[in-house]
């Protein structure tokens, strides 16, 4: 398979995500301890760190699940805590959102699992405008072959393109990943990374990609910041991130290449 | 007063941690129960899924429910003809079995049921759907998750249940009618409207209220238990469970409550 690196246009003008001194704990907890992140249009951001770090908690506040205690998330240049239910409907639409374990409606088969989103939310498609729309997603992840069947029948990656393919139905501007290669082999994460990519370069996607993975990181950022202890330690190209002379990112770097 | 309603705010307890965690959570029950009523009755319906899940509850219970009413007819019918023989009153026999089947035995029995059945699949189900974040996946593609999964299973018990208690009742008094018929050769068109004869319009409505009321209890408390449901697969199981025991345990409570204030309404 073809590999290409990032040469989407980012206009680094313009800002779709604006984080602002972001804090969350829960309970005696505190997981984020003042994040700052700019994600500019058209950009693939990665954001490294170790399990339980707090990447999934940023990645849903981002999105409107958890709500911050204290700092500003500014989405689409809305903030996002401040909208009444029908605006951060009206946001959402516009966001996807592909989940650790894909969150396939297992009741549902693949065309349902698709169908479901569009449906519900838009009014009056006909069965052909909607047939026409699963059938476009299903070949951009490449998975046409597997439109009836079950959620439960479907390989980790399958699953994880399915996942995907259910957000770009919505035709988002912004994707956020969690965990995109978690529970993975090399192959099959090689192939969701050049995905990522793809759905960058064809959606004209902006993307934040929550990841533990170098190698997901490096293929699929333009930019790479790493978290720790619920602070970004360093945000810049995967190259200069890892050239640090910091311990704590030699130490990462070094314990997931032994892995 | 501050209950620890709120992670954030809960570093000092109240009163100590159980006592506080179990005022927590009658006040999230209580929320979740509000946030029903607000949205069962607006745009959109979701009318599909309401029917969907109706059949749903209909085949999960009704074998059950046809085997356990017959079986409650011949066998209450057979216990009760000794007694009645001794005081010479057996043609009183159909309208104690139709008082009893209709107004107590048939819903009770159709809720304690569905209780099992229907209120532990459905505290599984959604439980499932909480730890594997299909519930939050509904909720950023913008679908109101409470309204296309509550609301509608909580209309589907609430319509459902008073039918097959209904249902649970006639099949009663058929398994009655059998045993019956085989010692005296009465026609079932006359054992019927012996049945009847002493149940009034106030009993049938108050019989099918009360079988709203379960249904209501049995979809909620499902619901409830799954949406809540924490640390992954065990915590499906702990749904799925404290439904049926939270929802059989409340049939029982509002069974006395409902015949309380049914018989003060007869007195007055
Ligand atoms: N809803 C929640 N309630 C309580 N604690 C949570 C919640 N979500 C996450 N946490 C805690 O926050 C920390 C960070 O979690 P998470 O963001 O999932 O880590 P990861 O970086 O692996 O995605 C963990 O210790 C987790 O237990
Ligand atoms: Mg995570």
């Amino acid at each position: 398979m073809e590999i290409y690196k990032p040469q989407h246009t980012i206009n680094k003008s313009e800002s779709v995500i604006i984080i602002k001194d972001l804090y969350k704990s829960f309970g005696e907890l505190e997981v984020l301890k003042g994040i700052d992140l700019n994600v500019f249009k058209g950009e693939n951001i990665a954001i490294l760190g170790k399990s339980g770090t707090g990447k999934s908690v940023l990645i849903k506040t981002i999105i409107g699940l958890l709500k911050p205690d204290k700092g500003t998330v500014e989405v689409l240049g809305k903030e996002v805590e401040t909208l009444s239910g029908k605006e951060l409907d009206a946001l959402r639409l516009r966001i996807g959102f592909s989940f650790q374990n894909s969150a396939l409606y297992d009741s549902m088969n693949i065309y349902q699992n698709l169908a479901f989103p569009l449906t519900m939310n838009i009014k009056n498609l006909s069965k052909n405008e909607v047939d026409q729309a699963v059938e476009e997603v299903l070949e951009s992840v490449g998975l046409r072959d597997k439109i009836y069947q079950m959620p439960s029948d479907l390989s980790g990656g399958q699953r994880k393109r399915i996942g995907i393919a259910r957000t770009l139905i919505l035709k988002p501007e912004i994707m956020l990943y969690d965990e995109p290669t978690s529970g993975l082999d090399p192959i099959t994460s090689s192939e969701i990374n050049d995905l990522i990519n793809e759905v960058q370069q064809q959606y004209n996607t902006s993307s934040v990609i929550i990841t533990h993975d170098l190698t997901c990181a490096k293929k699929t950022g333009n930019r790479v910041a790493m978290l720790l202890e619920g602070k970004f330690l360093k945000i810049g190209t995967f190259e200069n991130v890892f050239e640090s002379d910091d311990d704590r990112i030699k130490s990462f770097f070094n314990y997931n290449f032994i892995q | 007063m501050q209950l620890s309603g709120s992670p954030n705010t809960s570093k000092k307890y109240l009163f100590s941690k159980g006592v506080d965690e179990f005022f927590s959570d009658i006040n999230k029950a209580y929320l979740f129960t509000i946030t029903f009523f607000k949205q069962a009755l607006t745009r959109p319906f979701h009318f599909r899924e309401i029917i969907n899940q109706s059949f749903e509850v209909g085949l999960k219970s009704l074998s059950l429910i046809t085997l356990t009413g017959f079986i409650i007819g011949v066998v209450f019918t057979k216990q009760s003809r000794p007694s009645l023989e001794s005081f010479g009153a057996t043609s009183w026999l159909p309208s104690l079995i139709g008082i009893a089947i209709v107004k107590a035995l048939g819903p009770l029995v159709t809720a304690l049921i569905c209780s099992g059945k229907v209120g532990s699949s459905i505290g599984a189900e959604l439980g499932s759907m909480k730890v594997t974040e299909q519930i939050d996946a509904m909720e950023v593609s913008a679908i109101n998750p409470f309204k296309y999964l509550v609301v509608t299973r909580v209309w589907a018990t609430m319509i459902m249940i008073p039918i097959l208690s209904l249902y649970c009742s006639f099949v009663g008094l058929l398994g009655s009618y059998v045993n019956v018929h085989s010692e005296e050769a009465t026609s079932f068109i006359n054992f019927y409207k012996n049945a009847f004869s002493t149940i009034t319009f106030t009993d049938l409505f108050s019989s099918v209220i009360k079988s709203i009321v379960f249904g209501f209890t049995i979809g909620i408390v499902g619901c409830y238990k799954g949406f809540h449901a924490t640390q992954g697969t065990r915590g499906v199981g702990r749904a799925a469970n404290q439904a049926v025991v939270l929802s059989m345990f409340l049939v029982f409570i509002e069974e006395i409550v409902i015949v309380q204030i049914a018989n003060w309404f007869r007195n007055y």
